[in-house]
């Protein structure tokens, strides 16, 4: 039995920092990016329903907890614990890169992979481009400074003026399936981390991770698509 | 059969090395892998030259003493479809072709320099049981199988897991040089037995600990090391560990430093 004393109670450094520590960090602020980004997706649909019910939408997320909390409460609060997360991702991400790199400084002549993914491949690499096009997507869609409709247009008008370009499509699209490739690894990744996986589960984790990856990814694709086609004007 | 082979060819951890290409003729393919570096040596020491150096020691594939990368392989497990995975004492010249480039590499990464030419030091893996690969529960006499009652499928995983003979295939494997999948089949061996639980919480922080000291990297659950190791252990232990050590950490247990 480990007895715990109060001295002890703080984790030490060494402790809070090893590599299956940053893997949980990295693997529970995934989880709650995840979840927003499935909340995301289908808002997103909400835009087959027509102007006014995507920026009634839209509006409804700045109200909501209204009138029990200021207006925008709920909004900001969701907004920072989605920052820490993305701050926490990408820092573990970074230092266990880093720690990678470190470990074989000299590469092999010859190498052959057998069991990696593309997906497992490409996460690092994958995660960077996501970054950016989180940056991106932000300055398009949410401040609308790099939308052709400008900051002032209705949420809907902005959707429709930046998916009408197909080369904002294009990245749309390459961004997109990038977050596929990412959630069907790390959502593998993510079930190993935490200590939930084992040989007989392994296949349906791995089902799953393929199934989630896709609906989240073609739920994601489908509005930008719609509107490049003129299925929604 | 003759081959045409490519050896990485090191002097010392301290000097640079280099891959030298080297003809070896009349190989049966009844040899094992590690006869044909005989023959390649005999045919060195004949020529005057420095026979490369590799490790070995039982060549029944039980000892975990040999392992080189062959054709980008640890021990060349995944190449052929029809071979099991296993050491590379244990692969055939059958398993290869007449006229074939054979690139034959140390174990690398930064937790196993090299010693010389193809023999890394490999101590790391003896630290990392040293820091928790241990039970406290008195051995000697065998005590009543029936005095300590364990699970059926308990045993059989924790019987799985100590089939590692730590050769450092999934190190020498995976993409981050993570020891990670050596590190959890001694944290789930024990774990899993009545008389590991003492330990169970140190054993895996301390274990974990003195693995990132030694330099290895973080585990990405790729699944390479799985591929590569010759007693085909489960990635299933990697989740036992990182469950294991979430289940430690909750319980205030740190590495002692």
């Amino acid at each position: 039995m480990t007895v715990t004393h109060s001295g002890q109670r703080r984790t030490p450094k060494a402790a809070k920092t090893s590599s299956v520590f940053k893997k949980v960090v990295m693997a529970v602020s995934g989880i709650i990016l995840v979840l927003y980004l499935i909340a995301h997706m289908v808002g997103n649909l909400k835009l087959f329903a027509g102007a006014e019910t995507f920026n009634g939408y839209s509006e409804w997320i700045r109200r909501i907890g209204e009138p029990a909390v200021p207006g925008q409460t709920v909004l900001w609060i969701i907004r920072v614990v989605l920052l820490a997360a993305v701050v926490a991702h990408i820092w573990a991400a970074i230092s266990l890169w880093r720690q990678a790199k470190r470990a074989r400084p000299q590469q092999y002549v010859a190498r052959k992979q057998v069991a990696q993914s593309y997906a497992s491949r490409t996460m690092r690499w994958g995660g960077v481009i996501l970054g950016l096009f989180v940056v991106y997507h932000l300055l398009d869609l949410t401040f609308g400074v790099a939308n052709p409709a400008g900051h002032d247009a209705t949420p809907y008008d902005r959707a429709i003026a930046g998916f009408s370009n197909p080369i904002v499509v294009g990245v749309y699209v390459v961004a997109l399936l990038a977050l596929g490739f990412h959630l069907r690894h790390g959502v593998w990744s993510a079930t190993q981390t935490l200590g939930q996986s084992n040989k007989t589960r392994e296949r349906t984790v791995n089902a799953f991770a393929t199934v989630f990856a896709v609906v989240l990814t073609a739920g994601f694709l489908i509005p930008p698509l719609s509107v490049l086609v003129g299925i929604i004007e | 059969m003759n081959l045409k082979l490519r050896v990485w060819r090191q002097r010392s951890a301290a000097e640079k090395g280099k891959m030298v290409t080297y003809q070896v003729t009349d190989v049966s393919p009844d040899m094992s892998f590690l006869e044909m570096l005989d023959v390649l040596n005999e045919q060195l020491i004949l020529d005057g030259e420095d026979p490369v150096s590799f490790d070995h020691d039982c060549r029944e594939g039980i000892c975990g003493s040999c392992g080189v990368m062959i054709n980008g392989r640890a021990h060349g497990n995944g190449l052929f479809d029809d071979h099991p995975q296993t050491t590379t004492c244990q692969l055939h010249m059958r398993s290869f072709k007449d006229g074939d480039t054979i690139d034959i590499e140390p174990w690398r990464a930064t937790a196993f320099p090299v010693i010389k030419d193809l023999a890394v030091d490999r101590s790391a893996l003896d630290r990392i049981i040293q820091s928790g690969g241990y039970i406290s529960a008195p051995t000697g006499t065998a005590p009543e199988a029936h005095s300590i009652l364990v699970a059926k499928k308990d045993s059989d995983a924790a019987f799985d897991a100590a089939t590692c003979i730590g050769c450092g295939a999934c190190v020498a494997a995976c993409p981050n040089a993570s020891s990670m999948l050596f590190t959890s089949s001694k944290v789930v061996h024990l774990g899993l037995m009545p008389q590991g639980q003492p330990e169970r919480n140190d054993r895996v922080v301390n274990m974990i600990h003195q693995q990132d000291l030694e330099g290895f990297g973080g585990c990405t659950n790729i699944g390479e090391c799985s591929a590569s190791c010759p007693k085909g252990i489960s990635m299933e232990n990697i989740s036992r560990l990182n469950h294991d050590l979430l289940g430690a950490l909750r319980a205030g247990a740190r590495p002692k430093s």
